[in-house]
């Protein structure tokens, strides 16, 4: 009896089990790479932060046939993403798109490290140093 | 009665903590003794109180008090015992208590390891971890209790702790990066109170120093663990994922080792003296915004903690009452702050400098990242999306430079150095790694030239230029000597702390890279007794049956993997289900290894016996954990150097400073 339960309960589970894990079938191998590369770059608009790939919501589950669909019928991935984002915005796109409202995102951290560098030579490069009655000086200061 | 107990503990903790936070400043200040005393009198007593009220709520999970409607939430009588324990953490409330429980074992540790202070100085440092703990456990007591009980109607039984959760991972993760977040509060304590003092010398680095690397190994250990968890636990063979909650941990560590650097150049050359500090204050903010973006849920997160509005109302004000006030105290202060600038464009100062920068504008890109879907959301209709793609390209940006540079930094002389001798001495070392990366990715490219993938190449160079400069650096710095042994015994632990976490940064980038990009990773469907290729491997399944666990039930196969006839192992994934959430979980089975790993997940059942499963093939992947083990062997050593075991040493060590230098 007891054993019928667990079976009975592993047959439950089966119709509940919700994986990631799909067995698509492509034409090639740079088919396949373009599809898992597609699916880790979208984001799944329904649940919390997770990629369609790894998400096992149902829209996941469409949008990953989507784009199973449409590698097959020899679309590029630029076609792909423009197709997802005009369906549901720049929030599917983890890679986020080169628009204006995006220039700080992508260039800040460039223009910040560029002016850390231009201070920084500035005022050190002009600076003349004496070796010997510097460095006297400061082996008397850590002595103390 | 236990979780009343429990309560009034938390209750004695916060007055403790107020006393703490106030009268050991007015001591100070008028250098009366006894209020000093009091300090420390005060530190043991909030521990004690805070482990007290600790053991009250594991006792309550012990016994399943389900009137406790923390413990009915995330507990269930069918819990193995381990579990109950480690489900004191296992969500926001308990694992509030857990973190200020930490900080009060910080401060309890820095009343009893700080003989050597000055008085007034630890009564200061004491003061300003008293006023963190008036706020965390204010926040535990007054948003987040976890004693709270669950009356008139106390359940039968408890909801149970999240599946997810129920794993050794849990165990042990939470508490490592508690201490590590809760441990960068001490070096910002010694921030305030060296600005409060007006004595920010070469003595105040050096204290700060080995309190830093402490909550710096914490962290790497925590988020190392963090990210093994992930990758066996969550099925999807990935090991991290630049989710918020992962960001708002990596924050704190990015600044973290910025300040371990800057530190060395404080302590040593009475450099930067101005920005350490900043830097100790800016590392324990990220810790604060970290806590306040994991616990209020104003980012979606796959970390679903139970969020509360009002929750993160408080760590909001918290937040900035503690940056405003100390960038306000910095402000007042810092000017009269004097450091050295005696060093030119070549030297190890600037070397530091750029350690620095480069470090900054990367915790800069992570924080930009985390935070850019707030800021459009906030200023604009739209919603966007900041991930991987983002992170991985931009990190790198700023990763590379970092890496091509450490040996080099290693190597450099204070104050002044000559670059071209020293480029020429390590010529041959960058033109062999060259050779023996692009040798090494040819391999594993299956020696073709079909698909080569640049960043690839590029990380590999750059992992072995790290490893070949330590190993330069240690020939340079045993050649002074008469003879080789006598040279390398006579660097200093500090120094090897410092060879072997670089060498931990050389092995993690070798792992991450390899991993990223020479990972097989296939979908396949199988039935009972098939046997299916997957990238030269052969996956063969050789049963399947149901199983009962304590608290679940569940699927296992039986897999045997073999490669050219050879058996690699026998892999037994699960698809469990547990009875108390009903929550379906998979099991991955991963055959590890130090070159590679063998992964198999289970999918879902298909027609005629057969199933859906992922067969994973990942190369150097237990490198990037092994790397930051290494990384806090390193820290180990450095913290552990003869200069900070005091006094009998102190003339030693001082000469000793002034050879060596660093």
């Amino acid at each position: 009896m007891k054993k019928l339960i667990v079976i009975v309960c592993a047959l439950m589970m089966a119709q509940l089990a919700q994986a990631v894990i799909e067995t698509y079938e492509f034409d090639n191998e740079a088919q396949e790479q373009l599809y898992y590369e597609i699916i880790n770059e979208l984001r799944c608009p329904k649940c919390q932060n997770q990629t369609i790939a790894d998400s096992d919501a149902p829209l996941s589950r469409d949008l990953r046939f989507i784009v199973q669909q449409k590698i097959k019928a020899g679309e590029t991935k630029r076609q792909i993403l423009a197709y997802m984002q005009e369906r549901y915005g720049d929030f599917v796109l983890y890679d986020p798109p080169l628009q204006p409202a995006n220039y700080i995102l992508w260039f800040s951290p460039l223009v910040i490290f560029l002016v850390i560098l231009a201070i920084v030579v500035a005022r050190v490069g002009r600076r003349k140093v004496t070796l010997e009655g510097e460095s006297n000086r400061a082996n008397q200061e850590k002595g103390e | 009665m236990i979780p009343e107990l429990g309560n009034f503990f938390l209750i004695m903790a916060f007055i403790n903590a107020i006393l703490l936070g106030t009268l050991p400043f007015y001591g100070a200040q008028t250098n009366h003794k006894g209020l000093i005393q009091f300090a420390h009198k005060a530190s043991t007593s909030i521990f004690l109180l805070m482990l007290a009220s600790f053991v009250c709520l594991t006792i309550s999970f012990i016994q399943n008090d389900f009137s406790v409607a923390y413990v009915a939430n995330h507990s269930n009588t069918q819990l193995p015992i381990y579990y109950r324990i480690s489900a004191v953490w296992g969500s926001h409330e308990g694992s509030l208590l857990l973190w200020v429980l930490i900080l009060a074992g910080w401060i309890f540790a820095v009343s009893k390891f700080s003989k050597s202070l000055p008085d007034t100085m630890i009564a200061r440092v004491l003061g300003v971890m008293g006023l963190i703990a008036v706020g965390f456990v204010s926040f535990t007591l007054f948003t987040s209790n976890p004693f709270e009980r669950a009356l008139p109607f106390i359940p039968i039984d408890g909801a149970d702790l999240n599946p997810l959760l129920q794993d050794f991972g849990l165990i042990v993760h939470p508490p490592m990066l508690y201490m590590g977040y809760v441990g960068f509060s001490v070096v910002f304590a010694f921030a305030i109170a060296g600005l409060l003092q007006g004595e920010l010398d070469y003595k105040w680095a050096k204290w700060s120093r080995p309190w830093t690397t402490v909550a710096w190994i914490f962290m790497t250990l925590g988020i190392a663990l963090g990210s093994w968890w992930a990758y066996y636990e969550l099925g999807w063979g990935g090991w991290w994922f630049w989710d918020p909650v992962e960001n708002a941990s990596f924050l704190p560590w990015l600044a973290g080792t910025a300040l371990i650097h800057s530190l060395a150049a404080t302590e040593k050359r009475a450099a930067f003296k101005s920005w350490t500090v900043l830097l100790a204050i800016l590392t324990f903010s990220l810790s604060l915004l970290g806590t306040f973006l994991v616990r209020s849920g104003v980012l979606t997160s796959v970390h679903a903690f139970a969020n509360d509005p009002v929750r993160g109302k408080f760590i909001l004000m918290f937040l900035a009452i503690v940056v405003g006030a100390s960038l306000i105290l910095y402000a007042i202060q810092s000017s009269k702050v004097r450091s050295k600038s005696d060093y030119t464009l070549v030297s190890r100062e600037i070397a530091l400098l750029f350690n620095n920068a480069l470090l900054a504008v990367s915790t800069f890109v992570v924080l930009l990242g985390t935070l850019h879907p707030l800021i459009v959301e906030a200023f604009t209709d739209g919603k966007s999306s900041v991930g991987p793609p983002y992170f991985n390209l931009m990190f790198s940006v700023f990763f590379i430079p970092i890496l091509l540079l450490m040996p080099l930094g290693q190597q450099i002389s204070w104050k002044k150095d000559d670059l071209p001798a020293l480029l020429k001495k390590y010529v041959w070392w960058f033109l062999s790694c060259i050779f023996l990366g692009l040798l090494l990715t040819f391999g594993l490219n299956g020696f073709t030239f079909t698909d080569i993938e640049p960043m690839a190449i590029l990380g590999t160079i750059l992992g072995l230029w790290v490893i070949a400069g330590t190993v330069k650096y240690i020939q340079l710095q045993s050649a002074k000597s008469q003879s080789r042994l006598a040279g390398v015994r006579k660097i200093s632990r500090s120094y090897w702390g410092m060879i072997l976490a670089h060498i931990g940064v050389a092995v993690t980038t070798l792992g991450v890279v390899l991993t990223s990009y020479y990972s097989i990773e296939k979908d396949i469907r199988i039935e009972i007794g098939e046997t299916v290729e997957v990238e030269g491997l052969s996956v063969h399944f050789k049963d399947f049956k149901n199983i009962q666990g304590p608290n679940y039930i569940a699927s296992k196969a039986i897999f045997d993997v073999t490669k050219d006839d050879d058996f690699i192992a026998q892999l037994k994934p699960e698809k469990r289900r547990y009875n108390a959430s009903q929550m379906v979980m998979t099991e991955a089975a991963i055959d590890p290894g130090l070159f590679r790993d063998v992964y198999i997940a289970m999918g879902e059942p298909l027609d005629n016996s057969a199933w859906a499963i992922r067969v994973y093939y990942k190369p150097f992947v237990r490198w990037i954990w092994l790397g930051a083990i290494f990384m806090a062997l390193g820290g180990i050593l450095a913290m552990t150097d003869k200069r900070y075991r005091e006094k009998k040493l102190k003339k030693k060590a001082s000469q000793e400073a002034n050879t060596n230098g660093q």
